[in-house]
């Protein structure tokens, strides 16, 4: 595993869809610094060649030409191509195109002050019948102990996932707001009590990472952060294994 | 009217007053003392920041084991800072300054009126405020403190928390109040009571910019003022408007009705918050306006597409709220539309920040300290603006959402942007509220170290956020991007602390420069606006005689005209 650089700009971005994210960011930011350079390289001229001194009047109308407007025309068109060909599309891919094949692992995130929980279904790709009546400490995902579908889930405090392989979240919390944050994956979702958001992404490649909480949540809310751990799919499914064996269900 | 006041006592002279400039006046001290307050508050959160875990120097001895540990700071005590910087800055600090204060003073001068039009609404204005500050203040020594859950009170967090989210609730119900008082005053008095003559089209820009913006105060703060109640209801009287059922907190179910909905308090808050913007940023342009047109010389340029503007941004200003929720998950036909309304909205202000640097052409142009003041806020406030485009944008808005890159990107419209325009406005009006001047090398002392250490507070933050940094964390450096930028942090907390220190010479010279003997004269800065046709400082009832207007705002170096500038009260002129 590569050890990330962290710097005074974008983090490293190690997810499927943070490239066009990435792009825009930096396109957009061009076209702020060609603007911003514009206007002050204007307002500079107009500072030093119209200062008051002996000799020199300010003019009552000194413009006739609305040539301002062909700037806010340009502004404006600029705009309207940033939507339409950025933000609409490359939002709608991250949002709506949820992954149909692939194989993707499934998976609940139940947050509560100040603790990620990561909910895998297990080898029978089924999530266990959970409730709010079954929470306990022992029992932090609330899994109802009667329903067998939930005898092979794990419930661990680290996020694992494979590179190359989509991935649903179905994001919920258990008090209060909070926010699934992956900044190397350009993923931030809110997690909302009373709601399941289901997300998806995918990774390009592996690493060992952090999770945050983007939303204040109370007096720990800064240390509520979880590993993200990327790994190949071999990786990935000795991790598993592992589980499963804590769960003592090597023969299941 | 201008015989009555000289029987008033002391109290109803100073304190009780119904006087629109001494109830300005009031309103700018307070708010003044509010803002350095809050900044305080912030610069002991600056202090955790730049050196997590270490005893906070002089002051962390003197506050109680509650709020720190060993001088050290504990993570309640910075939220609490965090969500009291925040309340204090905007609905105690810049509103009152920009329209209570500025509004104030100046609106019913420059439309040539004796007074607003209530006179007794306006001095309860105040009372309220006032009322609604203490409590506020007075939330710190609660057990529990202050409220904590950020000046966005976020359900469920909010709730759930201390009793101080309570006085947090009830304060805002008073400065609401407060504030819907005035915007009402306003509207009335510059609808009815403008001097024969004036038009429309004949006032200046600022009477515009407080005409707009007591409108969305009237329209935008009556549902926070209700979603205020709901949260009151469900903390005191067990409702349930933002508690969904099945709340667990820390292992214990809540006992709650259940069923209702945290996401509804985002759009109320929302709601108000993001016309809000606008009430903090339109009357400063109107302040840097008149600052310009007066210094350059010159008329404004374009002065009407910039009311228009001002129109427009107004009335869209109430439909882009939710691109503050685009990461709560909404679906995409919802944030296509704040998506789109978001970037229209940016052109109205793109226009009027045109006009205000095209103003410049064909100038001559007096650098006062007004003027350095307002030439500053056109870039600053343009970084602040354009900053606004990539969070405005969903799929950016996912890796900058709630990081640092946002706390940089309103605090440049706000800080540099809307305090710079604080600034323009005490310089360019002092003389006419006190009779003397400002000095003018302490004003330059002032300018350019503000000026150096705004940026050095501000621009930091626009690289921490970009490198992911999140906001309202006690100690970033525990995640590894945060710690990769710590030397940014440090440097933004000793800019900040610099950034007190550039005060000094303000403070020095307001109240220094009042005990002059030297007295200003009645038009200083040769300016046409009406308020400049009162006696120096104005009496009970402004104005001697009563003004009639013949021309338009900015008739500055007319064609053919004996002077540079010629006032909209003096009848013979061009």
């Amino acid at each position: 595993m590569n050890e990330p650089e962290y710097g005074w700009w974008l983090p490293p971005n190690v997810s499927v869809q943070g490239d066009d994210i990435d792009t825009m960011i930096n396109v957009i930011h061009w076209f702020m610094l060609a603007l911003f350079v514009g206007w002050g390289a204007f307002m500079v001229f107009c500072l030093v060649r119209f200062r008051e001194r002996p000799g020199h009047v300010a003019v009552y109308k000194p413009i006739k030409a609305g040539f301002s407007k062909w700037l806010e025309v340009g502004v404006a068109v600029a705009e309207a191509v940033i939507l339409a060909f950025f933000a609409m599309p490359v939002w709608a891919k991250i949002k709506n195109d949820f992954p149909t094949q692939d194989n993707p692992v499934v998976i609940r995130v139940v947050a509560e002050q100040f603790k990620w929980l990561f909910h895998y279904p297990g080898q029978d790709g089924k999530f266990g019948r959970t409730g709010v009546e079954f929470y306990a400490d022992d029992n932090p995902a609330g899994l109802d102990f009667d329903d067998e579908d939930g005898f092979d889930d794990i419930t661990v405090r680290g996020l694992h996932f494979p590179v190359g392989r989509p991935v649903i979240a179905r994001l919920t919390a258990k008090d209060v707001i909070h926010s699934f944050k992956m900044p190397v994956m350009r993923i931030t979702q809110d997690l909302i009590p009373g709601m399941e958001i289901p997300i998806w992404f995918e990774a390009k490649s592996t690493g060992k990472f952090q999770v945050g909480c983007a939303q204040l949540c109370g007096l720990g809310h800064y240390e509520m952060k979880a590993d993200l751990i990327i790994e190949s799919p071999e990786d990935y499914q000795r991790w598993l294994d592992e589980e499963h064996a804590a769960l003592g269900l090597d023969d299941y | 009217m201008s015989d009555e006041h000289s029987d008033l006592g002391f109290l109803r002279k100073y304190v009780f007053s119904t006087d629109h400039k001494t109830i300005g006046i009031q309103y700018g001290i307070t708010a003044l003392v509010f803002l350095f307050f809050g900044f305080s508050l912030m610069m002991m959160m600056r202090w955790q920041l730049a050196y997590p875990g270490s005893a906070i120097p002089i002051i962390g001895g003197l506050l109680p084991d509650t709020l720190v540990d060993r001088g050290a700071m504990l993570p309640d005590f910075y939220n609490q800072l965090g969500a009291m910087h925040g309340t204090i800055m905007v609905f105690m600090g810049i509103v009152p300054l920009a329209v209570g204060a500025f509004g104030n003073y100046v609106v019913p001068l420059q439309i040539g009126a004796p007074d607003m039009a209530f006179p007794r609404l306006n001095m309860m204005s105040y009372q309220a405020f006032v009322i609604g500050g203490i409590v506020m203040l007075a939330s710190f020594f609660l057990p529990g403190g202050a409220a904590s859950s950020g000046w966005t009170s976020y359900a469920p967090l909010a709730v759930t928390a201390t009793t101080g989210q309570t006085f947090w609730l009830i304060g805002m119900i008073f400065l609401i109040a407060s504030s819907l008082l005035g915007a009402l005053n306003f509207i009335v008095t510059i609808l009815h009571i403008r001097a024969e003559g004036l038009t429309f089209f004949r006032l200046p820009f600022f009477v515009w910019s407080q005409l707009v913006t007591a409108f969305l105060l009237l329209l935008a703060f009556p549902p926070l003022q209700a979603a205020a109640i709901f949260q009151l209801m469900d903390r005191l009287a067990g409702t349930s408007f933002f508690l969904p059922s099945g709340l667990v907190v820390g292992g214990e179910q809540i006992v709650a009705a259940g069923g209702g909905s945290p996401l509804l308090w985002q759009h109320l808050f929302w709601f108000l918050a993001h016309p809000e913007v606008y009430v903090l940023i339109l009357p400063g342009m109107g302040i840097i306006a008149e600052v310009i047109a007066n210094n350059t010389r010159k008329p404004l340029w374009g002065y009407r597409p910039m009311v228009y503007s001002l129109l427009v941004l107004g009335f869209l200003s109430f439909g882009v709220w939710a691109h503050h929720m685009y990461m709560t998950g909404m679906g995409t036909t919802m944030s296509t539309f704040f998506q789109i309304t978001t970037m229209i909205i940016s052109i109205p202000s793109v226009i009027i920040l045109t006009c205000l640097v095209i103003s410049l052409w064909g100038a001559s142009i007096r650098f006062s300290v007004a003027m350095l003041f307002a030439l500053a806020f056109l870039p600053m406030f343009g970084i602040g603006g354009l900053t606004g485009l990539p969070l405005g944008l969903a799929a950016p808005d996912a890796h900058l959402h709630d990081t640092y890159y946002v706390i940089g990107h309103f605090h440049y419209v706000v800080a540099p942007g809307t305090i710079f325009a604080m600034f323009a406005g005490i310089y360019y009006w002092y003389p006419k509220a006190t009779g003397r001047t400002l000095n003018v090398t302490l004003g330059k002392v002032h300018f350019w170290l503000s000026f150096i250490f705004m940026n050095g507070v501000f621009m930091p933050m626009m690289f921490e956020g970009m490198a992911g940094v999140s906001r309202r964390l006690f100690d970033p450096t525990i995640y590894d991007h945060g710690a990769a930028v710590h030397g940014l942090t440090v440097m933004t907390s000793w800019s900040a602390w610099c950034l007190a220190a550039a005060q000094i010479p303000f403070i020095i010279n307001f109240f220094w420069s009042m005990r002059k003997t030297e007295r200003a004269e009645e038009n200083p800065w040769q300016a046409t606006t009406l308020e400049w046709a009162t006696p120096t400082p104005p009496p009970h009832g402004n104005f001697t005689e009563t003004p009639v207007v013949y021309r338009g705002p900015y008739e500055y170096s007319v064609p053919g005209a004996d002077r540079d500038f010629s006032p909209q009260y003096v009848k013979q002129e061009a």
